[in-house]
């Protein structure tokens, strides 16, 4: 198929984004819904995620990558994932906190402006999970800078990141940032 | 007799090792064999120690066997392979900031692992007291108007933490070096002392994104180890999971090349992850394998949903293949940039589509043939270009070829038990498998239904440095085209 074409195609065929209101899964779509209606009212549709990986093993990665691609395209209720923590209003955190990446977790927090939010992605972040106790390791992230809201699961698929970025945002933190 | 059986006649045959021999040898066999590497008869496959023992594992192409030789460390050193043999250096620095066993003759000496942060060193060997960290000396570029550029270790994208030093001449890059370790975890150390069922666990965190493979690694040397096989059901359903695993990941990283033309792939790249969680329970397929067999069934409505995401997958890969060769914009940016010659990737045994497209034809499911795929037809995309274009082609082919497979697994599917306990055995045991960036080294030491000792080699090892140094001579803003093309693991190297 030819760019042209493609082009095309893209411009008179609908895109592949799951219509918020359509159930692919009913409790993703419900989620999705809610995460608008929030977004809107508590951030006037902005809110920037820097995403840092602190000793996942990239499953996370996976993950947070599917929740911001073009099928579940996060960035249609104006959350978007953004370069540099000085950009950053949520630091979303993966992994356990290794102690070689203790610094750069401490760093890009303090380079990120207040008022500023931390999400702990998965069961290593809540409190080093199967790591727990290793030598190499501080712990959960609440260890080294204090968590808003912890995101459960090995890892959690986009729709429990979905839930966990609106209980961040219905939430007393959300409030608070409002 | 072969050069292999010629160096194991020479060392001494250690009873239960399986499924291939290990041979505990003495300074001269060990010499023979860095001798070897270098010439390029044998193979690096992996070198690992555990208390006041060195292994090294090897593989020979012609005749095909693979074998561990192992070497008694009673003065802490073993002669260095990573002087002769350049593969070896980052493993051989590892080994020193974990165990303290030092190789001797080494010309690197530099920490890889140790950042000065765990507050000891030598972790797994004989502790000491730790050091503060100290600046890290990366290698020199010497002449006129250089320019450094350092790049991390959090990265400005989604995706794993390491440092890449970039030293540049305006805009080509004249050398780049590669600092990782930072998502050490401790994961060998963590997987001593328990049941294999627990430490299978740990495997399937290596990598997050080869889950699959790593469990499927530990399992057969947990297997191998104790003399028990996993029922055929088992194994046939452990290749739908690893070729549904390779598949996905292959559709993501040509997606995130080809930024420019993902949207179609996309589609393709989230069917095949929801319908892996409505097969198997869970997108990434993460502890559906374990030591004797698979923790999960296949139901008849999960067959039908993989063969739904398999037949999405073909459509748009139909549409998507001829998009990549034919427009210009993509072309001019992929071909020829990053060039891994045969010879280093040769030299390197790296393995996956990184040495495949550069000459080489190892693979673990082809030179092994190990269940399932001793019963698949397929075969191994090869190519000779060695750039990104290769790369991306090699993925193209080697998903047409997965499709296939899980085609002919799905139809042979035979009824059965899932597993067998895998018991309180003893033993050795080693799996060579086949991850989606290449082969998975596993090797495991088991006393009484305890773990003693595992280890497990990533495919990146060899990888990354090949990674140095094909982005030499190309421009900054290609790398991050060149790394995509490579997309190798952090936290599988670092544990």
């Amino acid at each position: 198929m030819s760019m042209p074409r493609l082009l095309l195609e893209a411009v008179l065929k609908h895109p592949l984004t799951e219509p918020v209101t359509r159930a692919v899964d009913g409790e993703l779509a419900a989620l999705a819904g809610r995460l608008e209606v929030a977004a809107r009212k508590q951030l006037g549709r902005s809110l920037s995620i820097r995403h840092v990986d602190v000793g996942s093993c990239n499953g996370c990665e996976l993950e947070i990558h599917a929740l911001s691609n073009a099928f579940y395209d996060l960035e249609r209720f104006g959350l978007r994932f953004v370069a540099s923590p000085r950009h950053a209003d949520v630091l979303l955190v993966t992994g356990v906190v290794t102690h070689n990446l203790r610094e750069a977790l401490e760093r890009t927090f303090v380079a990120t402006p207040a008022p500023k939010w931390v999400v702990a992605v998965g069961g290593c972040a809540l409190d080093g999970g199967v790591f727990k106790g290793s030598y190499a390791c501080v712990g959960g992230v609440e260890a080294v800078v204090g968590v808003d809201v912890h995101i459960p699961g090995c890892p959690p698929n986009p729709a429990a990141l979905l839930r966990g970025l609106l209980a961040l945002l219905e939430g007393p933190a959300g409030k608070r940032g409002a | 007799m072969n050069m292999l059986e010629e160096l194991l006649a020479r060392g001494e045959a250690v009873e239960g090792h399986r499924p291939w021999p290990r041979v505990v040898v003495d300074a001269d066999v060990w010499r023979d064999a860095v001798e070897a590497l270098t010439a390029g008869d044998l193979n690096l496959v992996g070198l690992w120690v555990e208390s006041g023992i060195a292994h090294l594992c090897v593989r020979q192409a012609e005749p095909f066997a693979m074998a561990v030789l192992s070497l008694a460390c009673p003065r802490g050193v073993f002669p260095s392979i990573g002087a002769w043999h350049a593969p070896a250096i980052r493993l051989e620095r590892a080994i020193f900031d974990l165990w303290g066993l030092r190789a001797e003759g080494a010309l690197d000496l530099r920490p890889w692992l140790d950042h000065g942060r765990w507050g000891l060193r030598h972790p797994e060997g004989a502790r000491e007291s730790g050091r503060p960290p100290e600046p890290y000396a990366f290698l020199a570029a010497e002449g006129e108007s250089l320019h450094q550029i350092a790049v991390g270790p959090i990265h400005a994208g989604i995706i794993e933490p390491g440092h890449f030093r970039f030293t540049a001449n305006g805009e080509t890059v004249v050398r780049l070096e590669e600092r990782l370790g930072y998502v050490h975890r401790g994961l060998e150390s963590l997987m001593a002392g328990s049941s294999p069922v627990a430490a299978a666990r740990l495997a399937g965190r290596a990598s997050g994104d080869s889950t699959v493979a790593y469990a499927i690694a530990f399992a057969r040397a947990v297997e191998a180890a104790l003399g028990v096989a996993a029922p055929a059901r088992a194994e046939g359903l452990r290749g739908v999971m690893a070729e549904l695993e390779r598949v996905a990941n292959h559709l993501g990283d040509i997606g995130a090349i080809c930024n420019d033309a993902s949207f179609a792939l996309m589609l393709a790249h989230c069917a095949v992850l929801r319908d892996a969680e409505i097969a198997f329970g869970h997108r990434l397929m993460m502890d559906c394998v374990t030591p004797g067999g698979v923790a999960v069934d296949l139901e008849p409505a999960g067959a039908d949903a993989i063969r739904a995401a398999l037949q999405v997958v073909r459509e748009r890969l139909e549409l998507l293949t001829p998009l990549y060769d034919e427009t210009a914009s993509l072309q001019d940016r992929m071909v020829g940039t990053g060039v891994v010659s045969a010879e280093l990737a040769r030299r390197f045994a790296a393995g996956g589509y990184v040495g495949r497209a550069s000459g080489g034809g190892f693979d673990a499911r082809r030179a092994l043939a190990y269940a399932p795929y001793d019963g698949l037809k397929f075969e191994i995309p090869s190519r000779t270009d060695g750039d990104v274009n290769a790369r991306v082609w090699i993925r193209l082919d080697e998903i047409a070829q997965s499709l296939s497979m899980i085609e002919q697994l799905l139809t042979s599917l035979p009824p059965g038990s899932l597993g067998v306990e895998p018991g309180e055995g003893s033993g050795e045991g080693a799996a060579l498998v086949e991850g989606f960036r290449g082969d998975i080294l596993a090797w495991v030491k088991l006393e009484a239904g305890r773990l003693t000792r595992c280890h497990l080699r990533d495919p990146s090892w060899f990888q990354w440095p090949l990674l140095e140094a094909c982005i030499e001579g190309n421009i900054v803003a290609d790398f991050p085209l060149c790394n995509k093309s490579f997309n190798c693991s952090y936290a599988g190297v670092d544990l």
